[in-house]
């Protein structure tokens, strides 16, 4: 009934279940006004087929996977065309997919336009063992302190950032507390006679 | 040497703490050192920086050079601990980012949360206005805060007098309807916790007619005050295009003439539905974002009078989505020994009915499962653009929770605004981004 798999055997501590991730591709039309971002895309950027990994409609809302070299080029039409104008990034964040073997460190950017009042997402997948991206600041100057937190939470190098520090764990930290294989650190707690393991130590469900 | 700095020297140069006292002294004492370059550290302790926002300043006698923003001072790992509880329980954490909003950090998790789940629609509609209700309150009580605390911190102590009296008012109301005066976690995923009480909106209409009247106070002591202007007007000047390219949203982007909303551009929570103006000015400045906080408590106050119209027609109305697979069994009662369960329900699952123990058992612990995807959900808190940016694996815990926070992205402007004014106006620019701390490092 909730989707417990296996034996069913909840007494025990199973730990996390880390998914797959793997998102359906979208197959035109992708419907909504994402036809006409992605027509005004390939206009002012024949290359699109080779920049973009993959394009995800979901939700309502239109993913564009794209490879980093050439994050930024496609970034600056983005922002540029007339017919596109997603002259706002709102920022960059990480998401860590351990299982995802080649592209563990997925970058995602929610872009905004207000000219046309429109939203899309990019999204930029790096292996943990070479995790660098480009960085956006040169585009979108907001993109500084957001690309510092991913370098900070994730350990993404956005290569080419004016000053890619900490920003919020102290300069001397070990480890990015964000990654998947990082731990919580809670401790058990004892309350009338009863131990309750830490949070992360908790069984999971799937 | 003053009494006031103390200095030591080191590797780096020699170093002044300075406590207090007369800015005068301390620069006699630095006018007497060889180097021209100052460096001055500007909090976290600081009473005038907005709470523990570090700010590094480097100045040429009295006018700033360049300045960076020291922040993660109260870093608490919200993203992270969302990971390892149940969707629901992730309302408890993000209430507890933006703590002066808290009804706004709530809302955008639960709306993502019901994109992920695909019940968007199916939310009752008495849940929604409610939610737009408090949000609206939240939001007279935080832009009251903002001015309150703003004025402060340049000098004026009688306006956060006023300001915090009716901020009182508005968090009575929010401790009537969910308990809690801040960090309620009222908003669920689904609707919201309980209904509103019976007396909720008579109280809140008795509210609105004391607040417009009350707002005039801070309006006579403020709006056209010559000594406020000269510390407002022209200051911490940042026009139309270093807002976009920094992605800086809310009242400081809507001071540069540009009337972008999302209550009115991309609206959620049926706010297509209310009657209210988008306040705006042109002066890029310190007192344009000034005045438009104080516009919008009365345009608040309109959205509040006409969510309680609707909420009268409501009334008894569900609020919360009839999927009992999503929706937490119990109805939150006063008892005896204070606030809990209703009795009627513990009733049924300890007496009656076997299924419903453990309905409510397994639903409460292990949480529901959210279909895998990703969503973000953009809605207008006080201070610009606040997204959640959600990604679930399909289980009944978030896979990833990522807050795009207004006050990070507003607060990297403080360089543009500051550098090249005088030491004084880097007060009054950090407070017109009215940053909260808890918002910036979550």
């Amino acid at each position: 009934m909730f989707g417990v798999s296996g034996t069913g055997d909840t007494s025990g501590y199973g730990g996390l279940v880390r998914a797959n991730y793997n998102p359906i591709s979208a197959e035109r039309p992708y419907g909504s006004y994402f036809d006409d971002v992605a027509d005004a895309l390939e206009r002012a950027y024949p290359q699109f087929s080779d920049a973009i990994e993959r394009v995800v409609v979901d939700r309502g809302e239109l993913t564009l996977h794209i490879k980093r070299e050439k994050l930024v080029e496609v970034a600056k039409v983005l922002r540029d065309d007339a017919a596109l104008r997603f002259e706002v990034c709102l920022g960059v964040d990480g998401v860590h997919y351990p299982e995802d073997s080649g592209r563990e460190l997925h970058a995602v950017y929610p872009l905004l336009s207000m000219t046309h009042n429109r939203r899309i997402r990019l999204e930029v997948s790096v292996p943990d063992s070479d995790p660098h991206i480009p960085t956006l600041v040169e585009v979108w100057a907001g993109n500084n302190w957001h690309e510092r937190e991913t370098y900070d939470m994730f350990g993404i190098i956005f290569d080419g950032h004016p000053a890619l520090t900490r920003i919020l764990m102290p300069d001397d930290w070990p480890g990015h507390p964000q990654r998947k294989d990082y731990p919580l650190g809670g401790i058990p707690v004892e309350y009338i006679g009863a131990t309750v393991p830490a949070p992360d130590e908790r069984r999971g469900y799937r | 040497m003053s009494t006031f700095a103390s200095s030591r020297e080191t590797t780096e140069g020699r170093i002044y703490s300075v406590t207090g006292g007369d800015w005068d002294d301390v620069t006699r004492e630095i006018g007497s050192a060889k180097e021209e370059r100052v460096v001055v550290n500007m909090g976290p302790q600081h009473p005038s920086t907005h709470g523990v926002l570090r700010l590094m300043l480097e100045l040429e006698g009295e006018t700033i050079t360049e300045l960076r923003c020291g922040i993660g001072y109260l870093h608490t790992g919200i993203e992270k601990n969302t990971e390892f509880r149940t969707w629901t329980q992730g309302v408890t954490f993000v209430t507890r980012m933006d703590y002066l909003s808290p009804l706004f950090n709530e809302t955008t998790y639960c709306l993502g949360v019901e994109k992920l789940l695909g019940v968007t629609e199916d939310v009752p509609e008495r849940a929604t206005v409610i939610r737009v209700l408090m949000m609206e309150l939240n939001r007279i009580s935080s832009h009251m805060v903002a001015l309150g605390t703003g004025a402060l911190e340049l000098g004026a102590m009688a306006p956060m007098f006023f300001a915090f009296r009716e901020r009182e008012r508005v968090l009575d109301i929010f401790e009537m309807v969910s308990g809690l005066r801040m960090n309620m976690a009222y908003i669920r995923p689904g609707g919201v916790a309980q209904d509103l009480p019976s007396d909720a909106i008579t109280k809140i209409r008795e509210l609105v007619k004391d607040l417009r009247k009350n707002f005039k106070d801070n309006e006579k002591l403020l709006v056209g005050n010559s000594i406020w202007i000269k510390r407002t007007k022209d200051v911490g000047y940042l026009d139309l295009a270093g807002c976009i390219t920094l992605g800086v949203t809310g009242p400081v982007l809507r001071a540069t003439g540009m009337p972008w909303d999302l209550r009115k551009t991309q609206p959620y929570c049926g706010y297509e539905d209310y009657n209210f103006d988008v306040i705006t000015t042109d002066t890029c400045d310190v007192y344009g974002r000034f005045l438009i906080r104080m516009q919008e408590l009365e345009q608040s106050l309109r959205i509040i009078e006409q969510a309680c119209d609707k909420l009268e027609k409501l009334d008894g109305a569900p609020v919360m989505v009839a999927d009992k697979k999503i929706a937490w069994p119990a109805q939150l009662a006063l008892g005896g020994d204070g606030l809990g369960n209703s009795l009627d329900h513990i009733r049924q699952i300890m007496g009656t009915s076997m299924e419903s123990l453990i309905h409510h058992f397994k639903i409460v612990t292990e949480g529901f499962r959210v279909p895998a995807g990703q969503v973000y959900t953009p809605v207008e808190s006080p201070r610009g653009e606040l997204g959640a940016h959600l990604v679930s694996d399909g289980g009944t815990r978030p896979y990833r929770v990522h807050f795009r926070t207004p006050s990070f992205s507003n607060l990297q402007s403080t360089s543009a605004m500051c550098e090249g004014s005088l030491i004084a106006d880097v007060v009054a620019a950090v407070a017109s981004i009215d940053p909260v701390m808890g918002d910036v490092d979550r």
